[in-house]
């Protein structure tokens, strides 16, 4: 079956019109307002002690919020698929919350529950834990809006994969640590990996719901999309996108580990079709 | 070593799966639990394992009771309806998995595993696969595999749930006399679940019959199928012809097999039926030939080999005498399915 020649066309241009206008042209333009005046001036954007300080804390960030929410969605995906209780449902609807708030609620609820006039933020203050306005609020939050990634990629591969090879492994004499190591993790490693890039890629970017908890504290508690926010509203436009060419090359990053995951993770599955 | 099993009862929330259930299984015996889906085999199979935990009862492996122990502790070998093969694993590796697993002084040297695995891998035929994954192999190898695997740590006793059902009949077949041979060369207890009747006359010592939860018959297959205890039993083994009708002692339900139904031109007997042929259909080397009766509403269906069908030169239309001596009635009051 052909369509005919103008309708083939057609969807083409229509394609390329779309590809051009949303996602080559900011990415062309962010470098080439980056780069406006000079090597220089984008490089000394980068190095400048806010800058860095930014890069830092984005790192930091990612760095926890990644390997944390990893660690979480295993544990929640092997609760859903190998056990069955009361509740399960309901569970498995809570787990999209972050999905389904706005991010910027979502930092209003850290900020109401953890904030320095609430009992539990004075308590945690009297501490000497500052948990809003500082690090880590930032990382609450961070963990919090990227949560489902991971545990969304690991609960469909775990529910197709059923529990028999746990039991078998159990049978065979095999501890619950044995077991896991040996024959859950290497089942479910690439659904596993390719669910943290998702959670990587979005724990780098997150703008709204850190924008709320972390008061804007230059050299502090901003993260790069926030220093990128500021010294735009500063019309500190060349500074603005050399910083955001950062954010840039991440996601490319990102994107290239991605596909090559899904390379493998395809692989993998046409090994699986028993 | 064998398996004793004592008073056991498991619900699944309102469902009795396993109702006071006692066995015994001696040791080296190959035992079929044999019975309709639903009937509670796989889940007394599985309490015995350590997959489920019964809500009360006990059971012995070897004579130690092993109700509250660790699942590794039990040291049984189990082998699953699918296989449930390491599919990250090779062959070798899955067979190996038993042995890794072991610490301390259990642990074998790395010699002693290769010539262990090696050595099982050949017993099932598979050594030519050693370095492939399961999903590079046939359904009936990935279960060769999975027997050696469940054989590879020395199990006090060999379970397995339904084995061959997910197999083509042939390969079932094949595997059945591969797995009776086996068990008279090692002599492991052996502890089968099947729906398959004709799986468990042949390959069983012993046959337990099992339903709603608890035991409706066990003794050896001759014993089991020519001498059924009930109803249930009767119905459940083989092919039945099925009578309903009333007695001295209220309903009653009559079976005959289709084999025992006997066939001939002439009368031989005062109680012999006239009935004509309906439909003729030819089974392999035995010819099942359909009956209408007088004062019988449904068919009644014999079995005849293809020689004597073809001496007793009937074609469908034909009047024909029919013998129901093998009837054998129940009353109907303990009866249901």
């Amino acid at each position: 079956m052909k369509d005919p020649l103008w309708v083939r066309s057609g969807l083409i241009f229509l394609t390329v019109v779309f590809f051009v206008v949303f996602i080559f042209l900011p990415l062309v333009l962010v470098f080439a307002e980056a780069f406006k005046k000079g090597w220089e001036v984008y490089l000394a954007a980068w190095t400048e002690d806010a800058a860095l300080k930014a890069i830092e804390l984005t790192l930091i960030t990612t760095g926890i919020a990644v390997p944390l929410n990893a660690l979480f969605g295993i544990a929640a995906a092997w609760l859903i698929t190998k056990f069955s209780f009361r509740g399960k449902t309901f569970l498995v609807s809570l787990l999209d919350l972050p999905f389904a708030v706005s991010p910027v609620i979502a930092g209003l609820i850290f900020v109401l529950l953890l904030g320095s006039r609430t009992p539990l933020g004075s308590w945690l203050g009297t501490l000497g834990i500052k948990v809003i306005y500082s690090t880590p609020g930032i990382i609450l939050a961070t963990i919090f809006v990227t949560f489902p990634f991971v545990v969304r990629e690991l609960i469909p591969l775990m529910q197709a994969q059923g529990r028999e090879e746990e039991e078998a492994a159990l049978t065979l004499g095999a501890r619950g640590g044995q077991m896991f190591w040996r024959v859950t993790l290497p089942n479910i490693k690439w659904g596993l990996l390719y669910g943290m890039v998702l959670c990587n890629a979005r724990a780098l970017g997150e703008f709204g719901a850190v924008s709320v908890v972390s008061g804007h504290i230059r050299g502090e508690t901003n993260t790069i999309p926030l220093h990128v926010e500021i010294l735009y509203s500063e019309y500190n436009f060349t500074a603005s996108f050399a910083v955001a060419s950062i954010l840039v090359f991440l996601a490319l990053i990102t994107l290239v580990v991605k596909s090559l995951l899904e390379h493998q993770f395809a692989k993998q599955e046409r090994g699986d079709s028993f | 070593m064998s398996i004793e099993v004592k008073n056991l009862t498991k619900t699944f929330g309102t469902y009795r799966a396993v109702n006071d259930l006692s066995l015994h299984v001696g040791s080296g015996e190959l035992m079929a639990l044999l019975g309709p889906s639903g009937c509670g085999k796989t889940t007394l199979l599985r309490i015995i394992a350590g997959l489920e935990t019964p809500d009360s009862g006990e059971v012995f492996l070897a004579g130690e009771n092993t109700t509250g122990l660790a699942i590794r502790e039990k040291k049984v070998g189990f082998v699953f309806q699918h296989y449930a093969l390491f599919r990250r694993m090779t062959v070798f590796e899955n067979v190996a998995f038993g042995l890794r697993v072991l610490r301390g002084k259990d642990k074998p040297s790395r010699q002693d595993i290769d010539d262990r695995v090696n050595h099982l891998l050949a017993m099932v035929q598979m050594d030519w696969a050693a370095k492939r994954l399961p999903s590079q192999l046939s359904g009936g190898q990935r279960q060769r595999v999975a027997l050696a695997r469940a054989l590879a740590t020395n199990p006090r006793v060999l379970l397995l749930d339904e084995p061959f059902s997910a197999l083509d009949a042939k390969v079932r077949l094949e595997l059945r006399r591969w797995l009776r041979k086996l068990h008279d060369e090692i002599h492991i207890t052996t502890l089968f679940v099947t729906h398959d009747q004709e799986e468990a006359l042949e390959l069983a010592d012993r046959i337990v019959v099992i339903n709603k939860g608890v035991i409706e018959q066990q003794g050896t297959p001759e014993a089991v199928y020519d001498n059924p205890a009930n109803a249930f039993v009767h119905n459940f083994l083989g092919n039945v012809n099925v009578f309903h009708r009333r007695g001295q002692s209220g309903n009653e339900v009559g079976f005959v097999r289709p084999h025992e139904v006997g066939l001939s031109r002439d009368r031989v007997k005062e109680s012999d039926l006239e009935g004509f042929i309906q439909d003729v259909r030819i089974r392999g080397p035995q010819v099942a030939v359909e009956l209408k009766c007088a004062g019988y509403d449904l068919p009644i269906e014999a079995e005849v080999a293809r020689e004597s069908f073809k001496a007793l030169g009937v074609v469908p239309g034909d009047r024909v005498f029919v013998s129901l001596d093998a009837l054998k009635t129940y009353s109907t009051e303990d009866y249901s399915i």
